[in-house]
C-alpha cells in the first residue's frame, strides 16, 4: 500500500515532465500501432486466405492466360469440390485515380467459393440473372454513392472500351478482415464482348479458383493439376490461395520491412526518453532513497518504487496510444480509400503495444534502479541540503 | 535511572577513505562506550570523523576493522540485509536536514519505518499518533513537510526517530539548519526523550550551546577521541 501510494505520488511529482513524457509515449505508441496497422493492412488479403481453396495459373506469368477449356479437366481431378475462373479486368471509374479491384469470374461458383461475401438472397439471384449485373463491396459502393440499379461505366485498361454494368448486390464482409472494396461481375459478359471485338482472346481465363474437398489434400490437389498440364503449351502453377496472396506481398517486402524497422525504432527512441526521465528522476531522489535505505528499506523496495514508476508512467502512455490508436487508425483507413482496403487494429497490435510500453517501462529503469540500489546510505545522504 | 550498562561498545575502530591513490585516516584505532540511557554530544571540527563514526554506529557504513557492538551484537559482522534490518529495530534516525519524503504527510512519514515491523494497520495509527503526540504535532499531521516550518519537520524526523522505539538514537547536526528558537525546542525534546524516556542519545554537533544538553561530550579530531576539549 506505502509503496503503491510512492509510486502514485512520486510519479506525478514533477507534473509537467510527467505529463511531457507520456505525451511523448503515447504518440510513440500511436505511430508504432498505425504502423504495425499498415503492416497487417498489407498482409489482409494473405490474412483472409482460406486453406482449402487453390488458385491455379500460367506457369510463366500471372499475364499470361490460361484456356477456358482447362476447366472441365480440373473438374475431374481428385479432391476438386468447385472450379470457379476470372480475369482481372483493371477498369477504372470515370478517370484513373479512381482505382479498385474488379474481375470478371463466372458468377455461381464464386459466390460458392467465397462465402464469406455476403449477398442476400434477391441480390444473388439479381446479380447471377443479369449478365450485365455486378456485385460491390459495402465500402466501395458508398464511396461512390451506388445504389441497388445503378448504372456504373468501367473504362477498360487492359479490354479497351467502355464496359456497362448494372449494380446488382452489395455484398459485406462476414467480418472486419474481409475485403469490401471489390467489384465482380459476369466473366460470360467480358468474353461474348471479346468474341466480337478481339476473338483472338476469347476463351482465355486468367486465373482459376478452385476449391478442394479438404484442406490436407490441398498439397496433392496442386501437383496433380500442374502434372496434367505438364508439357503443354500453357503450363499452369497451382498454389493455396495464402501463398498466392503470399506472392503479390512479397513485390513490396522491401517497404512492410522498412515500415516493420521504423516502428521498432521509435520504440527506442521512446525507451530512450522514458530513460531519461528516469535518470533525471532518481538523480533528485538519490537522498530519500538513501534515507528509505537508513530506516531498513532494502534494495528491493527501491527497485519496485523506481520500476512502478516507469512503468505507470509507461503505462498510462500506452492507454492513450492506444485510444488514440482506433479513431486515427478508422481516419487513416478511410482516407487509404481502395489502396488498403482492410485497415482494423488488430487484437495482436494492441497486445504489441502493451509488450513494447511493458518492455520501454522496464529496460528504462533498469540503469537508474542499479544507481539507487548500488550507492552508499552515506553518499546518498551527503546529496542532501 | 541507572546508567552504567553499556549499550554502545566501539573497540579499536578504524577507518580510512580512499581519495584515488591517497589513503585518507579518519579514524585511528578509537575504543569507547556508551551507557545505557545516556545522552552523548560528539564535537569537533568539519573532517574530524564524527559523522562518520556516527554512522558506523548506527549501521550505515563500514569500518575497515574493530567491532562494534550496539545492544550485544556485533554490527560488523552483519550483512547488509541483516544491517538493514537491524537497523529498522534499532536505529533512529535525526538528520541535519530533517529528511523527510515529501510527497507524504507527517503522518505517513512517521509511520514509514512501522511498514517493516508486522504491525496492523490500527497499531501502526497509534503508534504514529502517540509519537506525534510526544512532539506536540497531532493536529499537523495531514500536512506535508513543505506546509511545515523546519523546526515542525524536525519534529516529525524526532517522531519518526523514536516511533519504533529503537535501541538508540542518532542525530547528526539535528539544529544546523534550524534558528535559535526552533534549535533550542529540539534539544529541549531530546533531552525530555534522554530524561524522561531514558532513551540512549549519541547526537553530533559543532554548536556549543547544543552539546551543553547532553550529559557526555566527547571531541575528536584528526581521527582521535578524547573526552576534553582538545
Amino acid at each position: 500500500m506505502l509503496i503503491l501510494k510512492l509510486i502514485l505520488r512520486n510519479a506525478f511529482r514533477h507534473k509537467l515532465r510527467t505529463v511531457l513524457t507520456i505525451v511523448s509515449i503515447t504518440i510513440a505508441i500511436l505511430a508504432f500501432g498505425l504502423l504495425r496497422t499498415v503492416v497487417s493492412a498489407w498482409y489482409a488479403g494473405v490474412a483472409a486466405s482460406s486453406a482449402s481453396r487453390l488458385i491455379t495459373r500460367n506457369a510463366i506469368s500471372l499475364v499470361f492466360p490460361l484456356p477456358i477449356s482447362y476447366k472441365d479437366k480440373i473438374r475431374q481431378i481428385s479432391g476438386v469440390k468447385t472450379i470457379s475462373y476470372g480475369n482481372w479486368f483493371g477498369g477504372v471509374y470515370i478517370e484513373e485515380k479512381n482505382f479498385f479491384a474488379n474481375f470478371a469470374v463466372e458468377p455461381s461458383t464464386y459466390l460458392d467459393l467465397y462465402p464469406e461475401f455476403n449477398l442476400t438472397p434477391d441480390e444473388t439471384k439479381a446479380f447471377l440473372h443479369d449478365r450485365k449485373g455486378f456485385v460491390a463491396g459495402r465500402k466501395l459502393a458508398d464511396k461512390y454513392s451506388w445504389q441497388i440499379g445503378s448504372l456504373v461505366t468501367l473504362k477498360g485498361t487492359i479490354f479497351p472500351g467502355n464496359w456497362d454494368f448494372v449494380l446488382r448486390g452489395i455484398y459485406r464482409g462476414k467480418d472486419k478482415t474481409i475485403d469490401e472494396t471489390q467489384f465482380f461481375f459476369h466473366w460470360d459478359y467480358l468474353n461474348e464482348t471479346m468474341k466480337k471485338m478481339a476473338p483472338r482472346r476469347a476463351d482465355q481465363v486468367g486465373f482459376y479458383m478452385i476449391g478442394v474437398t479438404r484442406p490436407e489434400l490441398a498439397a496433392d490437389v496442386a501437383v496433380s493439376i500442374d502434372s496434367t498440364f505438364k508439357n503443354s503449351l500453357a503450363e499452369t502453377l497451382t498454389e493455396t490461395e495464402k501463398a498466392f496472396q503470399l506472392s503479390f506481398v512479397s513485390m513490396t517486402e522491401a517497404i512492410v520491412t522498412v515500415i516493420e524497422i521504423v516502428s521498432l525504432i521509435i520504440i527506442f527512441i521512446i525507451m530512450a526518453v522514458v530513460a531519461n526521465t528516469m535518470v533525471m528522476t532518481t538523480r533528485e531522489r538519490i537522498g530519500e532513497y538513501a534515507v528509505l535505505k537508513t530506516l531498513g528499506f532494502g534494495g528491493w523496495h527501491i527497485a519496485v518504487l523506481i520500476f512502478g514508476e516507469s512503468l505507470l508512467i509507461t503505462l498510462l502512455g500506452c492507454l492513450l496510444g492506444i485510444a488514440s490508436t482506433f479513431p486515427t487508425a478508422h481516419a487513416f483507413g478511410e482516407s487509404m480509400g481502395t489502396f488498403l482496403p482492410v485497415f482494423n487494429v488488430e487484437t495482436k497490435t494492441v497486445a504489441l503495444d502493451f509488450i513494447a510500453a511493458l518492455s520501454v517501462g522496464l529496460v528504462a529503469a533498469v540503469i537508474p534502479v542499479r544507481r539507487a540500489i548500488g550507492i552508499r546510505i552515506a553518499d546518498g545522504l551527503r546529496r542532501i541540503g | 535511572m541507572e546508567k552504567t550498562e553499556p549499550v554502545v561498545e566501539i573497540i579499536n575502530i578504524k577507518k580510512t577513505y580512499r581519495r584515488g591513490p591517497h589513503v585518507i585516516p579518519v579514524l585511528n584505532d578509537i575504543s569507547f562506550a556508551i551507557a545505557k540511557g545516556e545522552f552523548m554530544a560528539l564535537m569537533g571540527p568539519s573532517g574530524s570523523g564524527k559523522s562518520t563514526l556516527l554512522n558506523l554506529i548506527a549501521g550505515i557504513d563500514k569500518a575497515d576493522s574493530g567491532a562494534i557492538r550496539v545492544g550485544g551484537i556485533d554490527i560488523t559482522t552483519l550483512s547488509e540485509t541483516e544491517l538493514a534490518q537491524w537497523r529498522s529495530n534499532h536505529v533512529g534516525f535525526i538528520f541535519q536536514f530533517y529528511n523527510l519524503i515529501p510527497v507524504l504527510t507527517a503522518f505517513e512519514n512517521v509511520e514509514l519505518p512501522l511498514h517493516l515491523t508486522g504491525l496492523s494497520a490500527k497499531e501502526r495509527k497509534d503508534h504514529v499518533e502517540m509519537a506525534l503526540g510526544v512532539v506536540h504535532l497531532k493536529e499537523r499531521m495531514d500536512h506535508y513537510p513543505g506546509q511545515l516550518s523546519g523546526g515542525e519537520q524536525q519534529r516529525v524526523a524526532i517522531a519518526r526517530a523514536i516511533v519504533t522505539d529503537p535501541t538508540i538514537l542518532v542525530a547528526d547536526e539535528p539544529t544546523g539548519d534550524l534558528d535559535r528558537q526552533s534549535a533550542e525546542e529540539i534539544l529541549g525534546l531530546m533531552e525530555n526523550l534522554n530524561e524522561e524516556s531514558g532513551k540512549t542519545i549519541i547526537m553530533v554537533t559543532h554548536d556549543p550551546r547544543a552539546a551543553q544538553k547532553a550529559k557526555v561530550i566527547r571531541y575528536l579530531e584528526k581521527g582521535f577521541l578524547s573526552n576534553a576539549h582538545p
